[in-house]
């Protein structure tokens, strides 16, 4: 599988990444690397295994619909880093 | 034919509807809505690193309430998948949703259209978490974040494009809150976001098999703004297309403003949610015998509860649709039945001077406080005449509500009991009379219709406590007599 | 002149000595200073450390009933949640970032009375297997201070090996408890998956993560397991089974069957001198009237590319919080484009590994790519569980060596193809593939003068026999 720069491109904004210059020439060179060396996995034949989807042979656990673990306001504003007393803040989101 | 006859109108609905539980989905903060920014809030709904989800029991149970309301197949083997993109109000970067086992698959919704009623196809309804707020208008260069609601379980209720027009759509909305409410399971409140709409939508040419390219409408809050999207976005398309342009697909949002709609993003943008089941969730189990209770506990849904009123309690048709519009109203006159078995009475009692009072005071029937014990007795006077329904409904019946006495009580103690003994109904008619002699000698001329007045007159002077029937009655035999009082 | 050998010689030690806990504990600050240069802590919790010192020796001359870990000094792993303190994942992401809740291993640790000396070092986002990736500096191995110590748990590997504490805590996604264990010569544990809560343990790859224990003998990690493990409300996926005594003697006298995979022993990447001192503990083994055989294990070449795709995949999703919203590092870069802004503050506030197995996690779940090689890697997880299943039904347990080679030097890595560097968890990640226990014993010394281990692994919740077994196979050794 050949990996394209424009598949780097599509794949670092879905992951909300930015590669330039050397650093992407590399970044390129390395995930080409990896998907070639887990290409290996087609080599085992699977037919009607079903894929493991968890790990914990737990089900069903489910909790009771109680208030509580709430903190204060303060508390989880504690490490915003740019906030006002009541919201978090974030750059103007839809420009019209 | 007109240039919209040259069409046909294919509409798919996605309702998400906040589930009225206590607490969020996969965390122990209330899921209650108006209070304060961000106060709703732990480390599991921020996403705080290490935090991991724990579902919440009663969220499932609604959720497969809502489904056999639907008639839906219950999925028995379920598990949660996470929807991977990036939003300020995601806080985790991901949506933990239900994707490839949505807990019900299939069913309907019952709508009336003109040619009859209409089995509303749904494709499924699943679970997943609300994101929180973005609010763009508070400040001039941020967007302000309020995650209170981020955690809220939904469900998502998905449609097959069988919908053919906004008419369908209005009544499909309209019903499907109405039944939320009813099982109890979301509160139907669009202003507040309880109950939210996405439309999506194409035309084809008339007997055209393929589906034409489809646009979103997103995030519709009100019944009248899904039909006002629908149309505009209807009108907007077949314009390009009898220009010569195509439509692209995208996704657009409602502008209530001027009830148009504007483009979010191109499919260009479309993102690739990456779905894989959540690690940190096991899968859930529903046996047989959970989808049998769920069953069990469902109340008779409107249409049959109609019916039955229609048949056990001889009610009409439009009353019964009346009474089973809330379930709270149901409730309330089943509760009344117990006490009073004049059933058509209790019907236009609720429906009439009740409901005048609670639509006054913007309350429902679960927020009465008239306990139907006293309403019956109400009732009860007013069936043995020792009450007119004019005065009871109008004097008594406020005086009742959030009160502690009898209507018996009451009526006393304001003096309002109907005399309907002949000696004291004698005087005030022989006064009655006496103090209109040329209206007598109308009556007795012919005009029969005055009676009407001689009864006024009679209330008048009895001050409302004259029987009516009785003082009619008695005004008739002594007007007709030829004696002179 | 205070010295440790074991928790259960230190409550000794305590029962004679009323300030015994500040004493450890101000012996313990010492030594850290002492030995600052190797970077293994981030972070000395000394005022709060002495303040619980203190306070434990009060409750100790109250004669009041003491927890399991009374007075024991721990290091945690800059990825463990506590409450009031930072915690950064050795990530320029969470520099400044302080907890507001705790983990509920770091609840228990307390609870049974331990005393939380400070937050060590590691791989940034624990990917790594050097400790060399993370954004404060790499962590030196206390034996060759030109060597690493392992990953990506290196700096609580190395604090209890140069006797910066008693026990430690870590985390085991791949091995980065087992592998830094093995070139540290200490004890490094990891459990059943679900054994330990995850709840405030940060999250690298939700179904492979598991806290783990550093220790210098197997009893003292069996007794610290044994503190931490159990249900918890605030994590699903914990298991329900009630929590045994670890640090209890059983299977005394037992002989055990053990199997080893042909192809680990003598595996191509194998050091030779591990592979025959090995070798001869076979023998020992045997000789004791252990039965030790080999079993075939031809999945041996795809057990790290299975786990490479699907750890990145958990890893991508598992890391799309920090985005400099809620909490973390916010680039400065002026910005009006959210998008802009998200990508400028985390290419800025992750590292190179970091955003390398974002990308490669990206990948393998888009569309297009999902099925070839995340569903595939899913498969081919349920078939190396069953394999597991199928092992531990004729055996009790699975020796390998933990690392082909002993400590690699400092920046070496840099200079390897990124792909070998990758293939020296082979022996590792089978543990977290499948879920099973494991633990790796310093049994050995290089005659390079480096130590290494052997790693044991038993099935599901069968701790007390890893436990037991690794303590019967200290004793053979010595």
């Amino acid at each position: 599988m050949e990996l394209t720069d424009e598949m780097i491109d599509d794949l670092a904004h879905l992951a909300r990444l930015r590669f330039s210059g050397e650093e992407r020439i590399s970044v390129k060179k390395d995930l080409q690397k990896m998907i070639s060396f887990v290409e290996k996995l087609q080599e085992i034949d699977t037919t009607g295994v079903k894929p493991l989807l968890h790990m914990s042979d737990t089900v069903n656990i489910l909790r009771e619909d109680e208030v509580q673990g709430s903190i204060s306001r303060e508390d989880a504003l504690l490490n915003a880093p740019v906030k006002d007393e009541q919201f978090f803040m974030v750059p103007k989101v839809i420009k019209k | 034919m007109t240039i919209a006859g040259k069409y046909e109108v294919v509409i798919g609905l996605e309702v998400h509807a906040q589930l009225q539980t206590a607490s969020k989905l996969f965390s122990g903060d209330s899921a209650s809505f108006g209070a304060s920014p961000n106060t709703h809030i732990s480390p599991i709904t921020m996403g705080h690193p290490g935090v991991l989800p724990r579902t919440n029991r009663k969220a499932i149970e609604y959720a497969v309430k809502m489904g056999l309301a639907c008639h839906c197949e219950i999925e028995e083997d379920n598990y949660f998948a996470r929807k991977n993109y990036f939003y300020p109000d995601l806080p985790k970067g991901y949506q933990v949703t239900q994707h490839t086992t949505p807990v019900c698959k299939g069913g309907y919704v019952t709508i009336n259209t003109p040619t009859g009623k209409k089995n509303i196809q749904l494709n499924r309804i699943h679970l997943e978490e609300d994101a929180g707020k973005s609010i763009h208008d508070l400040d001039e260069n941020y967007t302000c974040i309020d995650l209170n609601r981020a955690g809220v379980p939904l469900i998502e209720i998905v449609t097959e494009p069988v919908l053919q027009s906004s008419e369908e759509a209005w009544q499909y909305v309209t019903v499907l809150r109405k039944l939320v409410k009813w099982i109890g399971v979301c509160d139907g409140n669009m202003e507040e976001g309880s109950l939210r709409c996405d439309a999506n939508i194409s035309i084809r040419l008339q007997g055209e098999k393929k589906l034409g390219t489809r646009v979103e409408v997103k995030n519709l809050n009100s019944i009248r703004n899904v039909k006002k999207a629908i149309d505009y976005e209807v009108e907007r398309m077949i314009a390009i297309v009898e220009s010569g342009g195509t439509i692209i697909q995208q996704t657009r949002s409602f502008d209530a403003g001027n009830d148009t709609t504007f483009a979010l993003r191109d499919k260009e943008e479309a993102n690739d949610y990456r779905y894989f089941a959540d690690p940190d969730l096991p899968p859930f189990h529903l046996t047989k015998d959970f989808i049998k209770t769920m069953q069990v506990s469902l109340p008779s849904l409107p249409e049959q509860l109609a019916t039955q009123y229609q048949q056990e309690f001889g009610l009409s048709e439009y009353d019964a649709a009346q009474l089973c519009d809330e379930k709270a109203t149901a409730d309330y006159f089943e509760s009344v039945t117990h006490f009073c078995k004049n059933y058509k009475a209790v019907a236009n009692w609720m429906l009439g001077p009740i409901r005048e009072y609670l639509n006054g005071n913007n309350f429902s029937f679960d927020q009465l406080s008239l306990h139907p014990e006293v309403l019956a007795e109400l009732i009860k006077l007013v069936e043995e005449g020792q009450l007119n329904f004019s005065v009871a409904s109008s004097r008594i019946l406020p005086s009742l509500i959030n009160g502690k006495r009898s209507p018996l009580q009451v009526a006393e103690e304001m003096d309002l009991l109907q005399v309907s003994d002949s000696t004291e109904l004698e005087i005030w008619v022989n006064e009655a009379i006496r103090s209109m002699p040329d209206k007598v000698a109308e009556y007795k001329k012919g005009k029969k219709n005055l009676i009407g007045l001689f009864v006024g007159e009679v209330k008048k002077i009895s001050k409302g406590k004259a029987d009516p029937r009785s003082v009619k009655t008695l005004l008739e035999q002594k007007l007709d007599e030829n004696t002179i009082i | 002149m205070f010295s440790f050998s074991s928790i259960q010689d230190y409550h000794v030690f305590l029962t004679g000595n009323p300030n015994g806990c500040v004493t450890a504990v101000g012996h313990y600050l010492s030594v850290i200073e002492e030995k600052k240069h190797l970077n293994a802590f981030l972070e000395i919790f000394a005022n709060d450390a002495l303040q619980q010192a203190s306070a434990l020796d009060v409750q100790r001359a109250t004669g009041k009933p003491l927890g399991k870990l009374h007075g024991v000094v721990i290091a945690l792993k800059d990825n463990l949640s506590y409450k009031g303190h930072k915690v950064s994942a050795s990530s320029r992401m969470l520099e400044g970032f302080i907890s507001i809740y705790n983990a509920t291993a770091v609840e228990k640790l307390l609870a049974e009375g331990a005393i939380i000396i400070g937050r060590t070092n590691c791989d940034e986002f624990a990917m790594g297997s050097s400790s060399e990736n993370s954004a404060f500096g790499p962590v030196k191995n206390g034996l060759d201070e030109t060597r690493v110590p392992g990953g990506s748990s290196g700096g609580s590997a190395v604090a209890v090996q140069m006797g910066m504490c008693m026990v430690s805590l870590g985390s085991d996604t791949g091995g980065s408890v087992r592998q830094p264990a093995d070139l540290c010569g200490v004890v490094g544990l990891k459990p059943t998956y679900g054994r330990i809560s995850r709840y405030g343990l940060i999250a690298y790859a939700s179904s492979f993560d598991h806290i783990g224990v550093f220790a210098n003998t197997v009893d003292d990690a069996a007794l610290v397991l044994e503190s931490i493990s159990g249900p918890d409300e605030f994590d699903s996926t914990v298991s329900q089974k009630p929590v045994p005594n670890y640090l209890a003697q059983k299977e005394k006298g037992k002989k055990y069957r053990i199997a080893y995979f042909k192809e680990t022993i003598d595996h191509s990447r194998l050091d030779k001198e591990i592979s025959t001192q090995i070798k001869s503990f076979i023998d020992v083994l045997k000789a004791d009237g252990h039965t030790v055989e080999p079993v075939d294990f031809d999945l041996i070449e795809y057990v790290v590319p299975t786990y490479y795709v699907l750890t990145t995949a958990e890893a991508s999703s598992n890391l799309s919080r920090f985005d400099g919203v809620k909490y973390g590092y916010q680039s400065s870069v002026k910005t009006t484009d959210l998008t802009e802004w998200y990508k400028q503050t985390r290419s800025e506030g992750f590292g190179k590994e970091v955003k390398r197995r974002i990308l490669l996690g990206t990948f393998v779940l888009s569309a297009g790519y999902y099925d070839a090689y995340f569903t595939k890697a899913q498969q081919i997880r349920h078939i190396l569980v069953d394999k597991a299943k199928e092992v531990f039904s004729n055996y009790d347990a699975i020796i390998s060596p933990t690392v082909p080679t002993t400590a690699f030097l400092l920046n070496e890595k840099a200079k390897k193809d990124p792909i070998e560097i990758l293939l020296a968890d082979i022996y590792t990640v089978f543990a977290n593939l499948t879920g099973i226990p494991g633990i790796s014993i310093p049994l050995f010394k290089h005659s390079n003068g480096l130590p290494f281990g052997l790693q044991v692994l038993t099935e599901h919740f069968n701790e007390e026999g890893l436990i037991n077994l690794s303590r019967e196979m200290t004793k053979l050794k010595q």
